[in-house]
């Protein structure tokens, strides 16, 4: 693997190779912060041009237990600010032999560029590119839910009924998670209102709920990335498509997830987050495990070969 | 000069002389011509209603003389150069320098579209009366690359512009409908998370428009089409009486949306590209005579401007050096038509639509305008061979005929795969 830009590229085997991979550094990880030699030598950038002070750090940190250097390029201040465009931004990063770009970027597409327009040799992981992907996040969800259905190593998630809840068309946790679950073998259903999620065919979420999912993934209302409102109230949303405690309480053998960062009281009340049957913290923890996982392969195979 | 046997698009095969750049007979053929024509098409010289010279502003994406020599190479002798120039051709001065700097290239006859709005703004009319009756004597005015969408302001260009015989082209999108648009809104918008746009925004003013083209009189030409329903409701518009032409460019009539999967920016176009079932119904429109043209919106942009992520590329791709090759793929190759509907939709029919009396026909006492095409020429697109800019969305694609010359006013503008000039 030389890059990993979408959940659309993975296979299953290879899915289930980072999920365990992954979870086999966890649980090396479990009592010690210890580090790993793999990436020693290597120098990788996170080349953030979107705000994302979690995912960056997540990342960071999971190149520093590898032993790599990281070097941190946040577009404010930088040449970018200054009229820079990604193609020289990238071979200026190459040139200071940068061997892995982890890069964030508000246009869907902008780490396909990086990886195929032979601007950069460097590998690419994409952390969010626009509403497109944001790979490595799926993997961390499928992870999650592999772990909170007790399901060993080796095995997808079959069979598993998983319901993405908000909105669908502005989510690239979203759509990479609704090319990755599929790939395990669970039957995903996208739902929210149809502004968010064209052609669902359910009213509101307590309809939805009756399909009794295994796992309900919450989405983030991202108000930054709409023109303009596409629901007439935050009160409204969370009265149709909130996860409230009434709702909780309706499947209350269902997993809930959400990637953070919650708005607690629209998409989720503090009651589901809180709820024994939450993932949201293992999910963070758990991205650590999936981007060394992911770094290691992508970075660590040159060492072998 | 005498061209012998030269095969007309009726079939006819006949001699062509020329004198003093004029047609000045049309005989029998024989076989002692000054050039033989026996294995070539002669066909008017192709007029496009829509292009992009660039010039003034921004020459580094295209100059009057570069984008007249690319047009020379696709069998062109006349273009229509769109006034979103620097400073815009919203004024007698700019469409004037345009059509001199046409008449200095001396390759093809470039005639200016003014303007609608100043500045291209959609606030207030443009000198309209003014660039009519400047020297160059503009007839079509557009605010291409952007939409009048202001309804009133458009009806008013209209009333305007009637008793003149003005016609207005339109570059239907419904602005509120496209904020941050990029790709056709559906399969594609899906597979990539580029922000999707909707036919339905193009419709809507398709319809608007022609509304008001029944209601004013004036002439509204709409420029490049692109989905099925915009296809039918310029057939209802046509079928009810009102002064509606309507354009497809070659981009839309062979490419789909699925091009821009891999987020190679030559696709990035405005507007986009659509599906396979529009493609469709585009050539079944432009075989029927509910498409009146074929107009390039030949845009050439520098590579830098082209090398960029999606989201910041700029639209548009160029099209004058394969208009043609698209033109005989959907009309002969394919069957669906013949090089008597070929001749009028790249050059008969935007003759009439922009005035131009000196082309689009071969006939007595004209210009001699004509292209002269090798119908079995085979040829690989690598890329243009004229135009400044390379964002051709045709590279890798091989197309089944060609164009051998072009004639301008007599003399020979591309002779056998070389601009002269």
């Amino acid at each position: 693997m030389r890059h990993l830009l979408s959940t659309d590229e993975l296979s299953r085997e290879k899915a289930i190779e980072i999920l365990d991979s992954a979870s086999q550094i966890s649980r090396l990880n479990q009592d010690t912060t210890r580090k790993f030699p793999t990436l020693q030598g290597k120098t990788v950038v996170t080349l953030f041009f979107e705000d994302s002070t979690r995912t960056r750090i997540s990342f960071e940190l999971a190149a520093k237990r590898l032993s790599a250097d990281v070097i941190n390029f946040s577009s404010g201040g930088s040449a970018v600010s200054k009229g820079e465009n990604l193609k020289d931004t990238a071979q200026t990063l190459e040139a200071l032999g940068a061997d892995a770009l982890i890069v964030r970027h508000s246009a869907s597409g902008a780490s396909y560029n990086l990886a195929h327009n032979g601007w950069t040799s460097a590998s690419i992981v994409n952390a969010g590119d626009g509403t497109n992907q944001h790979p490595t996040q799926a993997l961390l969800d499928a992870l999650s839910l592999r772990q909170g259905f007790e399901i060993k190593d080796g095995e997808g998630l079959d069979g598993k009924k998983i319901l993405i809840v908000g909105d669908i068309l502005h989510s690239r946790v979203a759509r990479s998670n609704l090319s990755l679950l599929p790939t395990l073998g669970a039957e995903v259903d996208a739902v929210g209102p149809g502004s968010f999620s064209p052609g669902c065919k359910y009213a509101n979420l307590d309809e939805a709920l009756e399909t009794k999912p295994d796992a309900v993934m919450m989405l983030r209302v991202q108000k930054e990335r709409m023109n303009q409102p596409l629901i007439p109230s935050d009160k409204e949303y969370s009265r149709f498509w909130g996860l409230t405690e009434q709702r909780v309480k309706q499947v209350p053998n269902s997993l809930i997830l959400h990637p953070g960062p919650m708005n607690r009281g629209l998409e989720i009340s503090s009651y589901a987050a809180e709820s024994e049957n939450s993932l949201v913290l293992s999910q963070v923890k758990n991205g650590l495990a999936i981007r060394m996982a992911v770094l290691s392969m992508i970075l660590g195979s040159k060492n072998e070969a | 000069m005498r061209l012998s046997n030269c095969t007309l698009a009726n079939g006819d095969k006949r001699d062509i002389v020329i004198e003093k750049g004029q047609i000045s007979a049309i005989e029998p053929a024989s076989t002692n011509g000054d050039l033989d024509c026996k294995d070539l098409i002669v066909l008017p010289g192709f007029v496009d209603l829509h292009t992009h010279l660039r010039e003034p502003g921004f020459e580094q994406s295209e100059t009057v003389l570069t984008g007249s020599q690319a047009a020379a190479s696709g069998g062109y002798t006349a273009v229509f150069a769109m006034a979103n120039t620097q400073p815009v051709a919203d004024n007698a001065g700019t469409v004037t320098q345009v059509a001199e700097l046409g008449e200095a290239a001396g390759l093809v006859e470039v005639r200016p579209i003014g303007a609608i709005t100043k500045g291209l703004q959609g606030k207030e009319l443009a000198s309209l009366g003014s660039m009519l009756n400047s020297k160059t004597r503009v007839r079509i005015f557009s605010d291409d690359g952007h939409c009048v969408s202001d309804a009133a302001l458009m009806k008013t260009a209209m009333e305007y512009l009637q008793p003149l015989g003005g016609v207005v082209a339109q570059h239907a999108q419904e602005p509120t409908l496209t904020i941050g648009s990029q790709v056709n809104e559906g399969e594609i918008s899906r597979i990539t998370g580029l922000k999707g746009w909707p036919s339905s925004a193009e419709e809507s003013i398709i319809l608007r428009d022609a509304l008001l083209s029944e209601q004013t009189g004036c002439r509204l030409h709409v420029c490049h089409v692109t989905s099925k329903l915009g296809v039918e409701l310029i057939r209802w518009a046509k079928q009810r009486g009102f002064p509606v032409t309507a354009e497809v460019t070659p981009h839309h009539l062979v490419l789909t949306e699925l091009e821009a999967k891999n987020y190679d920016t030559r696709f990035k176009v405005n507007p986009p590209l659509r599906t396979q079932e529009d493609t469709k119904a585009l050539v079944e429109g432009l075989v029927d005579g509910t498409i009146d043209v074929i107009g390039t919106d030949h845009a050439p942009h520098a590579s830098d401007a082209k090398q960029q992520q999606w989201d910041a590329a700029a639209f548009g791709m160029t099209g004058l050096e394969q208009a043609y090759q698209v033109a005989h793929r959907v009309l002969i190759d394919s069957g669906n038509g013949n090089w008597q509907r070929l001749a009028e939709v790249m050059s008969s029919t935007p003759a009439v639509i922009g005035g131009l009396d000196n082309h689009g026909r071969i006939e007595i006492g004209k210009e001699a305008n004509l292209a002269f095409i090798d119908p079995n020429k085979s040829v690989q697109v690598h890329g243009n061979l004229y135009s400044k800019s390379s964002n051709n969305p045709y590279i890798g694609m091989e197309f089944e005929s060609s164009v051998q010359h072009t004639m301008f006013r007599g003399k020979f503008s591309f002779r056998d795969g070389e601009v002269i000039k």
